[in-house]
């Protein structure tokens, strides 16, 4: 009895020792993109001291700013589209009547399960055969594309785990269909809307090999241009690029967990 | 009778609802596969339109010992990845689970997050990490134990490390929830009856959690295939099937060729999904 006591004891420990060791070797590489960030060195080697002039620099480029708006238009516009798209899609498809909704769900999230390089090569191919031009309406074309299926994976799971008593008692009361949606549907599912589409952003925000295919050479994107750097061999100021981005998503990404905590939250309080 | 109305009012309201993303995956998701499939069918150096000439050349070309060779790099590769993101990924999925409900979340929290951030940043972590006059290889030599600076940049063991570093969130997800779920009074009955621990986990734990683990393999494993640029950043130079598609496309310039890879690289993904989903897998939606 004493034995098995002391083997449980060990294995007290050992869990939280191994949860810990592994989050770091998740972490740290992380953690060295930022702080290599503040290396007074030209290259990405050897420690030589802290500066901030890479972000001073990074602010300064012209180029620099270009594909950082280029990004977020993008990763708004796509997100925004996503959402409309993949919401009125999961509305539509939640409750499984429609005649090959089964098959337009298999269509419209296939992007997820598809190598994106196959992906960006039959987007390439085709835009060129019907002659649309690349460049910042293809990107936004594409992103959307593959950013709809988070929203409606999100939304659509929601609606189904909703109550559908609240909708009916609604309806019975005598509120047109349209009404039930305004007042009733979207509030309830607006949370998962908004995680789906934060999510979207983050995934746009990230996309390297699709928009290597179908963007033009005036318009660049930060993780192009950081996959193009990295290509070279790394400089400090693409560190300094790279932790920009990840403060944004990290951000991003918490308040969209958040988001869905809290509202889970609610949802499981009201039943 | 208006009950009867307002469910067809409903499902024109749920047509009209769904028809942008239909038109989206038709357009967008349909229409490029398609494309690809036909160039790939056409002989070399033709689009793909009414007047061409089909063929089955451009897959017959694939034969080459050495496409197939860059074939079997990817998919031991994919394999590695899947296992040993399995070995690491599943004991972490199983404590996670174990551990306290204001740690869960937290925990949950810790490993999602990195699963969103670029892919492309954290592998940039790894090479600052491991360069030759790196931060690993000062703590090595600090610590006595090597003379001179290792070179891991390059080696095979660096890529499967950035694979594996990349896409074992998939693993511990799926994992997680699976033990998660588990009625752990069952262990506790094999435990009370006399099963040893690694028995009763053998026994009772590891069948229970199957469909986790099956899922969490399919979410490693599919996109592992395909990758190309993680093996390029940590350099070394091997071959992998997303190396070669895209050299076809933008070196050599032979669509056909290219196209015909994309559509076996595709059925090997379509494949295994199939497979899964026949053996009684669980749907797998994002997290």
């Amino acid at each position: 009895m004493a034995k098995r006591r002391k083997k449980r004891d060990l294995g007290r420990i050992a869990s939280p020792v191994y949860l810990t060791l592994v989050l770091i070797v998740l972490y740290l590489p992380i953690l060295m993109v930022v702080i290599y960030s503040f290396n007074s060195g030209r290259s990405i080697s050897a420690w030589q001291g802290f500066t901030t002039n890479w972000y001073t620099r990074l602010f300064n480029n012209a180029l620099m700013g270009d594909a950082l708006r280029n990004s977020l238009v993008l990763a708004f516009l796509s997100a925004g589209f996503a959402g409309v798209i993949g919401t009125l899609g999961a509305i539509g498809l939640a409750h499984g009547h429609l005649r090959g909704g089964g098959f337009i769900e298999s269509l419209a999230t296939l992007p997820m399960m598809i190598p994106e390089l196959v992906l960006g090569m039959a987007y390439l191919a085709v835009f060129t055969a019907v002659g649309f031009k690349l460049g910042m309406g293809a990107l936004v074309l594409t992103h959307t594309t593959f950013c709809v299926p988070y929203v409606f994976i999100n939304v659509k799971s929601r609606l189904i785990g909703m109550d559908p008593a609240i909708e009916e008692a609604a309806r019975d009361l005598g509120a047109s269909p349209m009404r039930v949606l305004r007042d009733i549907t979207i509030p309830l599912i607006l949370p998962a809307v908004v995680s789906g589409m934060m999510l979207a952003v983050a995934m746009s925000l990230d996309d390297v090999v699709i928009s290597f295919f179908v963007t033009s050479a005036e318009t660049t994107t930060l993780p192009l241009k950081i996959y193009t750097g990295l290509r070279s061999g790394g400089t400090p100021e693409i560190n300094a690029l790279s932790t920009l981005m990840l403060a944004a998503i990290f951000v991003i990404v918490g308040l969209s967990q958040l988001l869905r905590a809290r509202s889970d939250r609610k949802l499981y309080a009201s039943r | 009778m208006a009950r009867k109305g307002g469910m067809r009012g409903d499902a024109r309201r749920n047509a009209m609802f769904v028809a942008p993303m239909a038109l989206l995956a038709v357009l967008l998701v349909a229409l490029p596969l398609i494309y690809v499939l036909g160039t790939s069918l056409v002989q070399t150096g033709e689009d793909f339109s009414l007047g061409a000439t089909f063929t089955l050349d451009n897959y017959k070309r694939l034969l080459r010992a050495d496409y197939l060779q860059v074939f079997l790099n990817s998919l031991q590769l994919a394999l590695l990845t899947t296992l040993v993101s399995l070995l690491i990924g599943y004991p972490f999925g199983y404590c996670m689970a174990r551990a306290g409900r204001r740690w869960k979340a937290l925990l949950m929290m810790l490993v999602i997050i990195p699963f969103w951030t670029s892919a492309l940043v954290r592998i940039y972590g790894w090479k600052i990490l491991l360069q030759a006059n790196g931060p690993i290889n000062a703590v090595l030599r600090g610590l006595g134990l090597i003379d001179k600076n290792i070179k891991f940049l390059g080696s095979y063991g660096s890529v499967l490390l950035a694979m594996v570093y990349c896409m074992i969130s998939m693993m511990i997800l799926p994992c997680h929830s699976a033990v998660d779920k588990m009625d752990f009074t069952l262990v506790e009955a094999a435990r009370d009856l006399g099963s040893r621990p690694w028995r009763a986990f053998l026994d009772v734990t590891l069948p229970l959690t199957m469909p986790g683990i099956l899922a969490g393999c399919v979410l490693v494993f599919v996109p592992s295939v395909g990758i190309f640029y993680l093996s390029d950043i940590m350099g070394g130079g091997l071959v992998l099937v997303g190396n070669l598609i895209r050299d076809q496309l933008l070196k050599v310039r032979d669509w056909n060729t290219g196209s015909a890879m994309s559509m076996v690289l595709i059925l090997i993904t379509a494949g295994v999904y199939l497979v899964y989903r026949k053996s009684g897998g669980d749907d797998l939606g994002v997290f």
